[in-house]
């Protein structure tokens, strides 16, 4: 069982490709990213300002590209419903650590609907097949429904007397 | 405008001082750089102090530079509010792997502590 306890057992999730249905009834499928930019462009694109998270994604078009060149880098997992991306949780390689940094973004009409622990399920499973084993992200003070998600897959609270709380896991297959 | 320039030598607090001289020579403001202890700097004070009378030269400002001991954050805070400044001018943060903005921990003891009004430059 996995939970707050800064260890990830990603034998119990699903490894992209996997298909769910959402809470009211739509077909969304989880695939690593293979080269569909455009498509995540448009997404982001769309994302509510509201919902970005220290900067990102950058609002400014060449911003977000120069972003999108980073995490593109790294490993990347997609959600989508009828060709369209509604969400995308992205791991990118700290050059200092032996660590990935990770963030989720999903799509607003498509939060609440069980699409971002499908996502972070798939990615940390893709993850752990591409050799990750020590991921960490932060996320912000009144951002709760993001803190659950990642304590519910095995996150613990690393820091938290700074505006953002960073959280930590390790990677293990109990297969 | 009376401002003070908190740097420690982080990246971001070596660009806001850039932008800050560039203002003050277009603008006549009183500018104070005070030189500050960032435990999380690769540069230590003294390091710091000499590359900013270079920058203050080269950009021919006028600008006081100082040395403020102590604890970084309340001794900024300190030096604006008794020396009555109208602003107190910080680096906006380091980005992560990710591109993710984080705060400095000077910045953020400045931005709860402090009477004076805040810039961040990003």
């Amino acid at each position: 069982m996995n939970g707050e306890d800064g260890v990830t057992d990603v034998s119990e999730f699903p490894t992209p490709p996997f298909e769910f249905e959402t809470k009211d009834g739509r077909t969304v499928e989880v695939r690593e990213y293979d080269g569909e930019r455009d498509a995540l462009k448009r997404m982001y694109e769309e994302f509510d300002p509201a919902d970005r998270a220290q900067g990102i994604p950058p609002v400014r078009d060449e911003a977000l590209e120069r972003w999108l060149d980073t995490v593109l880098d790294g490993i990347n997992t997609v959600a989508w419903y009828e060709g369209e991306a509604v969400g995308h949780v992205t791991l990118v390689k700290d050059e200092n650590l032996d660590a990935h940094e990770l963030a989720i973004f999903v799509l607003q009409s498509y939060q609440g609907e069980g699409v971002g622990s499908r996502l972070i399920y798939g990615s940390l499973a893709l993850a752990y097949e591409c050799g990750v084993r020590d991921v960490w992200l932060t996320v912000e003070r009144w951002n709760h429904a993001a803190t659950r998600l990642y304590k519910k897959v095995g996150f613990e609270v690393t820091t938290q007397e700074s505006f953002e709380i960073e959280m930590a896991t390790r990677l293990v297959s109990q297969k | 405008m009376k401002t003070v320039l908190g740097i420690g030598g982080s990246e971001d607090s070596l660009r806001a001082l850039e932008q800050t001289l560039n203002r003050t020579v277009k603008t006549d403001d009183e500018l104070v750089v005070a030189v500050v202890e960032n435990p999380d700097s690769p540069h230590g004070a003294e390091e710091v102090v000499e590359h900013v009378n270079e920058e203050v030269a080269a950009h021919e400002a006028d600008a006081e530079v100082v040395r403020l001991e102590g604890h970084p954050g309340s001794a900024l805070v300190e030096y604006a509010e008794d020396g009555g400044y109208d602003e107190i001018v910080l680096g906006g943060g380091k980005k992560s792997a990710m591109g993710k903005i984080q705060m400095g921990s000077i910045a953020e003891f400045v931005l709860l502590n402090s009477h004076v009004s805040v810039k961040l430059v990003r």
